[in-house]
């Protein structure tokens, strides 16, 4: 290569980022405000929001949306809203939220909502609630979801057990288990019917089934609850029952959840608790002859403590420092009604976080028990991760007690004593900083 | 100073100046800047406050810390011996006037150009318990054994058992010598050939040429590879997150300082703890460093001086 070849090449490189600069410009070369959009979604959840985008776009005249899949989500918008170049709106999980907004990184939205004649009472109540923290709304609802019994119907049939009868209580729960749980000569575990483990990823919050908290208030840790030590006495009870070794033996050949060696389709695991995008998977990798039920995850007293389910749900929000907060919170409001919140949620193929839902939504939705996981949403007992900062700390660390527990390595009372301890201790350093800091932000936040 | 040398001067730093600014913005500024930011409650997004030695304080009395601390001791006490070992042997080995030579560096090589998360998801599938490569090869061996003996070994489940699981990451590293078996063939193939010949007239067995001869000139490119090994082994960080889908393995055995630093920073909002792992992890190896060179002084020789 010539040394003028060389210069060339590199000017070329140099002028490559103001390029892509221009081409980000042309979308506003109408003299519309372009609003960056940042979401996790990718695959067919992202064409679902991008459909929506584009209808938005098609409407408007002032507004540009410029929507982008973003990997891992939750770190970049920290590094971009720190670095102060963040996106105009961005979907974060509900469970960010309150580190997010106790950090500073986001707008308040009380003021954009009461202009734009945003009803509360439009919502189930649960989502409207994750919008919320310290008394502020941050967030409007995406799509949201929750999590049920999900079982498979062959294997109750074969273990001699009515499948249009999934079990009420963890009593039941465990008698069933029994009947399904199918072992070697050798002792070795095939089949189970279930397995806190598989694929435990709530294995933080099984005291909801038996009616306890994590927190009190927002400064009280209570991982050692009567009804959380009832629960992991129950997740005690498995390795105690079965055998540690043969209970890792069984797990070791599972394969991955989205995969078809997913224990749960290949018959290795006959219930399991699992989100509404469970349809997904089973249409995507489960065999074409696979027959499944939904049912409420039974509780421990079904008497009194019945339709137990862990809420999630993904928000829009506007991150602080955003250059237009007016035409973004405008998108917002217009992914909240019901045409295209409506339009995305069966795209996503979730329910609706709305209260009013058009019939010919459950006529058009693949997923045959989406009304059972929307009556769940609306149950009284419907409950989301806990609201505080130190969420993703306490849920690792009781993630951490679950393996102890399991491997024997402490019993359920030790292990969430050392998690009490430590996550309350956690808290209160959160809470010190949080007084530093709540003068300012609290007064800035009433003026926005 | 002349004219001369002070033209020179300036000519030689504006040479290396990409170099200098490079390292001031790059290196300088964020060690410095995260000995500051360990003395501070910071959480990115707020302005950081100034809290002393708080966070060494809670560093102190937070036992994950610790679990961390003593996993990357471990696992440095035993994957810094072992990758010397197991790379100066290959490189002897791979030394030997042999037919295919070429050939088997090559195949010694691969490994160490398999980029590290898709070497840890490979690991994660050999070191499978039930249909893991490493226990269908181990376990028949031991079938031999049972049978003979009468005994139960089984081999692990290498990757969901706390006892095994840093035994697990220990194995998938050392598949990644490849690198320093090269450096190593490097320092062999410049031993001085008239010593050799010196000591075979002499009547010298290999060892005593391995012993006396090779060791000493090698030692300089053994004390690099130590120094890389200590560096790398106490930043693992890439291979466990990856295995353990970015947790800390059963138990937390496979939490390595590196990945507590990364928790904190960026999943918990904590940067100034973060930066106090930081700064004591940079201790840890600044020590470690200095005591090798230390050793050194004793045991490694250098032709030119």
């Amino acid at each position: 290569m010539t040394a003028f070849r060389y210069c060339r090449f590199f000017f070329a490189l140099c002028l490559l980022p103001a390029g892509l600069g221009l081409q980000q410009l042309s979308g506003a070369a109408d003299g519309r405000t372009v609003i960056r959009y940042w979401d996790k979604w990718t695959g067919f959840e992202a064409d679902a929001m991008r459909a929506v985008v584009d209808d938005f776009n098609a409407s408007q005249d002032r507004i540009f949306v410029e929507f982008n899949s973003v990997s891992q989500i939750d770190r970049r918008l920290m590094l971009a809203t720190a670095g102060g170049v963040p996106p105009d709106v961005a979907g974060i999980w509900a469970i960010n939220l309150p580190v997010y907004s106790e950090n500073n990184a986001l707008t308040p939205l009380d003021k954009l909502a009461r202009n734009a004649g945003i009803n509360p009472d439009d919502y189930i109540p649960v989502f409207w609630k994750m919008c919320q923290y310290r008394d502020h709304l941050w967030a409007l609802p995406a799509t949201p979801s929750c999590n049920a019994l999900i079982y498979n119907k062959k294997m109750f049939r074969e273990a001699g057990l009515d499948p249009d009868k999934p079990p009420r209580s963890i009593a039941e729960l465990e008698a069933f288990n029994e009947k399904l749980t199918r072992r070697s000569a050798s002792g070795r575990l095939e089949t189970i019917g279930h397995v806190p483990e598989e694929p435990g990823w709530w294995n933080g919050l099984w005291g909801y089934w038996f009616g306890g908290s994590m927190v009190e208030g927002d400064s009280r840790i209570t991982a050692t609850s009567p009804e959380n030590v009832a629960a992991y006495r129950w997740v005690q009870s498995y390795p105690e029952r079965f055998g540690a070794d043969r209970l890792l033996a069984l797990r070791d050949g599972f394969g991955n959840f989205a995969s078809p060696q997913n224990p749960f389709f290949t018959g290795r695991v006959a219930m399991i608790l699992q989100g509404s995008w469970i349809y997904n998977f089973i249409a995507n990798y489960a065999p074409a002859d696979f027959e499944w039920g939904v049912a409420p995850f039974p509780s421990n007293d079904p008497d009194h403590l019945r339709d137990v389910t862990i809420v999630e749900c993904d928000l829009l929000v506007i991150p602080v420092g955003a250059k237009h907060p007016q035409e973004a919170f405008e998108f917002m409001r217009y992914v909240n009604t019901r045409g295209p919140m409506e339009k995305l949620c069966l795209g996503q193929r979730k329910f609706s976080p709305l209260q009013e839902c058009s019939p010919t939504f459950f006529e058009a939705h693949p997923n045959p028990f989406i009304r059972t996981f929307l009556e769940l949403a609306k149950s009284p007992n419907a409950r989301p991760a806990p609201a505080v900062t130190t969420w993703g700390e306490y849920n690792a660390d009781m993630k951490n007690a679950v393996t102890r527990i399991w491997t024997g390595a402490a019993t359920a009372e030790e292990a969430l004593a050392d998690v009490q301890k430590r996550q309350q201790k956690n808290l209160d350093r959160r809470h010190e900083r949080w007084h530093r800091s709540e003068p300012v932000l609290t007064k800035s936040w009433s003026e926005q | 100073m002349t004219g001369q040398e002070r033209h020179n001067l300036r000519v030689g730093l504006l040479f290396i100046s990409p170099w200098i600014v490079g390292f001031l913005v790059l290196c300088a500024y964020p060690l410095v800047s995260s000995v500051y930011f360990s003395l501070c409650d910071y959480s990115v997004l707020s302005p950081a406050v100034f809290i002393g030695a708080q966070n060494y304080r809670d560093l102190a009395a937070d036992e994950v810390f610790w679990t961390a601390l003593y996993n990357t001791f471990f696992f440095a006490a035993l994957a810094i011996p072992l990758g010397l070992l197991v790379s100066l042997s290959l490189a002897v080995l791979l030394n030997f006037e042999a037919r295919g030579r070429g050939f088997f560096r090559t195949v010694f090589f691969l490994p160490s150009l398999v980029p590290m998360v898709c070497l840890a998801v490979l690991w994660q599938w050999m070191l499978n318990g039930e249909l893991g490569l490493v226990n269908s090869t181990i376990n028949p061996v031991l079938d031999v054994f049972n049978h003979a003996l009468g005994t139960h070994w089984q081999a692990p489940n290498w990757l969901a058992e706390a006892r095994y699981a840093k035994w697990g990451i220990i194995f998938t590293v050392l598949w990644g010598v490849g690198n320093a078996v090269v450096i190593f063939l490097a320092g062999l193939q410049d031993v001085p050939r008239h010593l050799y010949e010196s000591a075979d007239i002499d009547g010298a067995s290999f060892w005593q040429k391995t012993l006396h001869i090779t060791l000493p000139v090698i030692s300089p490119v053994i004390y690099f590879n130590m120094i890389m090994g200590l560096i790398g082994s106490f930043q693992v960080f890439a291979v466990p997150y990856v295995m353990t889908g970015g947790g800390d393995g059963p138990g937390r055995s496979l939490l390595f300082l590196a990945t507590y630093l990364y928790q904190n920073a960026f999943d918990y909002w904590n940067m100034g703890y973060a930066c106090a792992i930081g700064v004591i992890l940079f201790a840890i190896i600044l020590l470690l460093t200095l005591f090798a060179t230390k050793l050194s002084e004793r045991h490694v020789y250098y032709a030119g001086k």
